[in-house]
């Protein structure tokens, strides 16, 4: 049988893709949560926002080593 | 990769790579890489921070010059924004490392973006590596001294909790306070600023493979620099950040480090 599609390149990719939905939604619950306490306590802006950057860089990076990973283990199909 | 389908023209490869991070040497032969534009890009680094504070504080006035307000502002935000949020009234002894930190990964990432130069030293694993290690040692090395030796290791390896529990939790926070923490925090640094060049190298040379493909790509390639202009804003707000999230988590971890409770 002929071949009438075909896909090259690196699966590292994919893997990535999917790697990054996890994170993607962290990264927004984290914003939502720190939005909402804002919204419904305005003087707290400032004591929570150290911590919305920590939980950000916690769970982002995930993603990041999924990058570096993607790099490291990079497969051919 | 192999096996592109845009028919590229021979000087632009359109796919970067990881090779394209390691620079040609600029002094010496081909095999020599002492001096490349990454050693010469940190070299310039440290001798603006120190150039730039030794003489904006040269001679401190009450009613400020300009530079001396440009470099009081700038220890003024770590030290009350970071330092001192963090750490309370101890966080003014730990303020000029912060400050340290903070304007030295700035200025490190900052070459990112800045035309001619367009790449982070940090985007090489050495440097972030560097700098979580010593943050790393830092924290142990006040936790022992604040709690003493081993009541330290018990103070951050065993929290409160029922002891049937506690096989359970030990090794959880062993791993995560002496293994991950100097690891995450080198490699977050370190994918930010790989990542982010990757991603200006993607469109910028994007741009090129389709100019040069066929009539019908071209215009699209005008497309691809005009993501490259929106990108380096992008990075810039990285590059900030990024400083800003290395000298918050180093303090979160010496508050950690210091806290009394439990």
């Amino acid at each position: 049988m002929d071949v009438l599609a075909a896909v090259e390149g690196s699966t590292a990719a994919i893997g990535y893709g999917l790697a990054a939905i996890g994170p993607g939604i962290g990264v927004g619950l984290v914003f939502s949560a720190y939005i909402q306490s804002t919204a419904r306590q305005p003087e707290s802006s400032r004591l929570t926002l150290p911590y919305v950057w920590i939980g950000f860089a916690v769970i982002e990076a995930l993603a990041l080593l999924g990058i570096a990973f993607g790099f490291i283990w990079a497969g051919n199909i | 990769m192999t096996g592109q389908t845009i028919v590229l023209a021979a000087d632009v490869p359109f796919p970067p790579s990881v090779e394209d991070f390691y620079l040609p040497a600029i002094v010496g032969g081909h095999d020599s890489y002492w001096f490349t534009k990454i050693t010469a890009l940190l070299w310039i680094s440290v001798a603006a921070i120190i150039i730039f504070f030794l003489v904006s504080y040269r001679k401190p006035k009450l009613v400020p010059t300009k530079k001396q307000w440009i470099a009081e502002s700038i220890y003024g935000f770590v030290r009350n924004n970071i330092a001192v949020d963090m750490l309370g009234k101890r966080g003014i002894n730990f303020a000029p490392y912060l400050t340290t930190l903070f304007v030295f990964i700035l200025l490190m990432n900052f070459w990112a973006i800045v035309p001619v130069a367009q790449i982070s030293p940090n985007s090489h694993i050495a440097f972030p590596a560097i700098l979580a290690v010593i943050s790393y040692v830092m924290f142990i090395y006040i936790g022992m001294r604040h709690h003493g030796g081993l009541k330290y290791f018990k103070h951050a390896l065993i929290p409160p909790a029922p002891w049937f529990i506690l096989p359970l939790l030990i090794p959880i926070e062993f791993f995560s306070t002496f293994l991950v923490r100097p690891f995450s925090l080198a490699v977050r640094l370190f994918a930010n600023m790989f990542a982010g060049h990757m991603l200006l190298l993607v469109f910028t040379l994007g741009g090129f493979a389709m100019l040069n493909s066929n009539l019908w790509f071209a215009p699209f390639s005008l497309v691809s620099w005009a993501m490259t202009i929106a990108l380096t804003f992008l990075e810039f707000l990285v590059v900030c950040l990024q400083a800003y999230v290395f000298t918050v988590l180093t303090a979160s971890y010496l508050q950690g480090a210091l806290a009394d409770e439990h």
